[in-house]
C-alpha cells in the first residue's frame, strides 16, 4: 500500500484565535467510558465539512455513518442544529450546540491544493466544557476521499473513548452468488463499511478463509484451482499468487503469525485426520504442532506469537484448546454445553471469540483465554467465523438466512449488531489491522 | 474433476425425481435429474459404464450427524461399489466427502477429509486397489439439497464415489 496519508497533528498550532480556551479552569472534557457496562452513546453533532462541494458534505456523512455504526455515539440530525458553520476554525457558539444536548461538536473542511491532492482538517470541540479538544489535517488523493473519513472518525473516536478506532481498515470475504448448490465463490476485499469492493478471484474455483497479513499487503485462504485444496497466499496489490508449501494432501484453515514470518494452518494425514503445522515463508521450514488421531484445525495465534488457540474434536466433540506456539501444554480450556469452534485470539490479547453450536442454535461469544467468563453475543439459527475489529471492541461474522450468508457486526456489550452491505451473499469475513 | 450426475437406483423413481427436482428438495431422493446422464431409464445403462456405476450400484453413502463412521446401510453400499470397482478396473476412483451445513467451516472440511478417507478405507479392505483411490473434502460447499432441515441435511452428510479415468 502506498504512503498517501501524511497525518499532521496540529491539536496545538491550530488554536489560534483561541486564546480563551488558554484561560478556561481545567475543566473535565467530554469522554465515554467504553468499559463500563451499558453505554449511553454519546449525542455528537458533525457538521457538513466546508469547501470542496460535495465531498465536504460527503466526508461528513462518512463519519457520521462510522461514529454511528460503532453504537458508542448518537450523532443529532442535522435538522436540529442552530447555528450554521460559516468558518469551521473560529469557536462554535457552544450555547447553540449545548441547547441541542450536542456534546461534542466536530466541524471541518476540504479543499484541493495545488498539486491536486485533498487537504481536509476538523476540529473536535467540546460544547459543554467550551473548549477545542483535538483538530488535525490529513492530505489525500483524490483515490482516497474516503480513507480520509474513516481516518477522521478514528481521530474523533479514540479522543472520545481513549481506545484506537477502526474505521480506516478493510475487511476481505468470500463473495457468494448463484444458487445454493452451485455457489460461485470469489475472494474480494472492501472496506469495514462495505465501500469499495474489488474481486481478487475469478469465482472458477472454490475460494474459502482469506485472512489478512500483518501489513495488510497479502492474503492467506484457500482455493481449489489445483484440484486439491491448498493454502495460497496472495500479494494484494500485485495479484502475484503462490502456494504454501507442498504438502502432499489438502491444507487448510491457515493464518498468519503476528510478525507476519508464519502461516500456521492445518494439514490432512493419510488417515483422515488433520494436524495443525507452522511454516515459515522465509525458510520454507514446517513445524508440525500437533500429532493426534483427531481432526485439529483452525489455529489462531496470541497477539505476542507465544501460544496458539485452535479447535479440536480429540475428546469426542470439538472444543477449544490452547498450546504453545511449539505445540507443548495442549489444554481443553472450552468445557461449556455445546461444540465450540473457530476460536480467534483478540488483538489486544485478552479474549478469545467462537462458534458455539448447542440447541440448534449457532451463537457467536468470547472467552477469556483460559475459558473462563464465557459470554455469548449473539445467537442465531446458522453462523460462524467471527473475526475481531483490530481495536478488539467489534467482531464481524456471517450469518446465513433468507437464502445464503451475509455479514454481520456486534460489539462487546452484544448490543449493538449491525448489518454490513453486500451486493451478494458474503461469508468468511477477515478484518485488517489498522494501517500505521 | 468428473462430477457424476447422483441418481436414485429404483428406475421407477427416476422420471418422478425429475419432476420433483422443480418443487426443491421435497424429495427425499436426491434432485438430480435423469436427463442430465442421458438415460431413459436404469435398464439403458450400459454394464461397467459410469452410468452403470451410479444407477444400479449406487455412488454414495451417508453418514450420521457429526459422525465418519460406516452405518450398515452403507457397509452394503460400499461392498456392491467394491465388487464392481473389483470387476471394472479401467477406472481410477475419487472419494468426496461432504458435510451438512450444521458445522462451521473449517471444521466441515476436515469433518469431510475423515468421511472421505472412511470411505476409502473401507473399499481398500474389500479390495479395491488404493492405488487407484484419491480423496478430496468439499466440507459443506457443495450441498446437493439445499433446504434448511433435517431431509436435506441427512443427504449432504456423504461419500460419493466418483469415476475418472476411461469411463467418463
Amino acid at each position: 500500500m502506498k504512503s498517501i496519508l501524511k497525518p499532521l497533528l496540529m491539536v496545538a498550532a491550530m488554536a489560534m484565535g483561541m486564546t480563551a480556551a488558554g484561560t478556561l479552569p481545567a475543566l473535565a472534557l467530554v469522554e465515554l467510558n467504553v468499559n463500563k457496562g451499558n453505554v449511553e452513546p454519546l449525542p455528537i453533532a458533525i457538521t457538513d465539512f466546508q469547501g470542496g462541494d460535495a465531498l465536504g458534505a460527503q466526508i461528513s456523512q462518512i463519519v457520521t455513518a462510522d461514529l454511528k455504526r460503532s453504537g458508542l455515539f448518537a450523532p443529532i440530525d442535522k435538522s436540529a442544529f442552530i447555528e450554521k458553520i460559516t468558518n469551521p476554525d473560529a469557536a462554535p457558539r457552544f450555547d447553540d450546540w449545548k441547547v441541542i444536548n450536542a456534546q461534542a461538536l466536530v466541524t471541518g473542511s476540504v479543499s484541493k491544493e495545488a498539486d491536486g491532492r485533498i487537504r481536509a482538517q476538523y476540529r473536535l470541540w467540546d460544547t459543554f466544557a467550551g473548549q477545542q479538544m483535538a483538530g488535525e489535517q490529513f492530505f489525500a488523493n483524490d483515490a482516497n476521499q474516503r480513507r480520509v473519513a474513516h481516518i477522521i472518525a478514528d481521530a474523533i473516536y479514540e479522543r472520545l473513548t481513549g481506545e484506537k478506532g477502526y474505521f480506516d481498515t478493510r475487511v476481505v470475504f468470500i463473495d457468494e452468488s448463484g444458487a445454493k448448490n452451485a455457489r460461485k465463490k470469489r475472494l474480494a476485499i472492501m472496506d469495514q463499511d462495505g465501500a469499495n469492493v474489488r474481486y481478487l478471484s475469478d469465482g472458477r474455483s472454490i475460494v474459502l478463509t482469506p485472512r489478512f497479513s500483518p501489513n495488510r499487503q497479502e492474503i492467506t485462504y484457500m482455493s481449489y484451482e489445483s484440484g486439491q485444496p491448498r493454502v495460497y497466499l496472495l500479494q494484494i496489490e500485485t495479484g502475484q499468487r503462490e502456494l504454501v508449501g507442498n504438502f502432499p494432501g489438502m491444507t487448510f484453515a491457515p493464518r498468519f503469525s503476528p510478525d507476519g514470518q508464519k502461516v500456521i494452518m492445518s494439514l490432512l494425514r493419510d488417515d483422515g485426520n488433520s494436524n495443525i503445522f507452522a511454516m515459515d515463508l522465509r525458510s520454507r521450514s514446517t513445524t508440525r504442532l500437533t500429532n493426534s488421531t483427531a481432526i485439529d484445525t483452525s489455529p489462531s495465534y496470541s497477539p505476542d506469537g507465544s501460544k496458539v488457540v485452535f479447535t479440536s474434536d480429540r475428546g469426542g466433540r470439538a472444543q477449544i484448546y490452547v498450546m504453545g506456539a511449539d505445540g507443548s501444554g495442549q489444554t481443553r480450556i472450552s468445557f461449556g454445553d455445546g461444540v465450540y469452534s473457530t476460536p480467534v485470539w483478540s488483538p489486544r490479547g485478552d479474549l478469545i471469540a467462537f462458534t458455539k453450536q448447542t440447541g440448534g442454535e449457532f451463537q457467536i461469544g468470547v472467552m477469556k483465554t483460559d475459558g473462563s467468563g464465557e459470554r455469548i453475543l449473539s445467537s442465531g439459527f446458522q453462523q460462524e467465523g467471527p473475526t475481531w475489529a483490530p481495536n478488539g471492541r467489534v467482531l464481524m461474522f456471517f450469518r446465513d438466512s433468507a437464502g445464503g450468508p451475509k455479514l454481520v457486526s456486534v460489539d462487546l456489550t452484544g448490543r449493538n449488531e449491525q448489518s454490513i452491505p453486500t451486493a451478494n451473499f458474503a461469508s468468511d469475513p477477515a478484518w485488517s489491522p489498522l494501517l500505521e | 474433476m468428473g462430477r457424476i450426475a447422483a441418481l436414485t437406483r429404483n428406475p421407477v423413481m427416476i422420471a418422478l425425481v425429475a419432476m420433483l427436482a422443480i418443487a426443491g428438495c421435497a424429495s427425499k431422493k436426491t434432485p438430480n435429474s435423469a436427463q442430465d446422464l442421458g438415460l431413459n431409464g436404469a435398464g439403458a445403462a450400459t454394464p461397467g459404464s459410469a452410468q452403470d456405476f451410479t444407477v444400479n450400484i449406487g455412488d454414495r453413502i451417508f453418514f450420521d450427524t457429526d459422525s465418519t463412521s460406516i452405518r450398515a446401510d452403507a457397509q452394503t453400499t460400499l461392498s456392491r461399489q467394491a465388487q464392481w470397482l473389483n470387476q471394472y478396473k479401467q477406472y481410477a476412483i475419487v472419494v468426496e466427502g461432504h458435510a451438512d451445513e450444521r458445522g462451521t467451516r473449517e471444521y466441515n472440511l476436515a469433518l469431510g477429509a475423515r468421511r472421505a478417507a472412511a470411505t476409502r478405507d473401507f473399499l481398500v479392505a474389500k479390495g479395491v486397489s488404493a492405488s487407484r483411490l484419491k480423496t478430496i473434502s468439499y466440507g459443506k460447499e457443495r450441498p446437493v439439497a439445499v433446504c434448511d432441515d433435517i431431509s436435506c441435511w441427512s443427504q449432504n452428510r456423504r461419500a460419493v464415489t466418483t469415476l475418472s479415468g476411461a469411463g467418463s
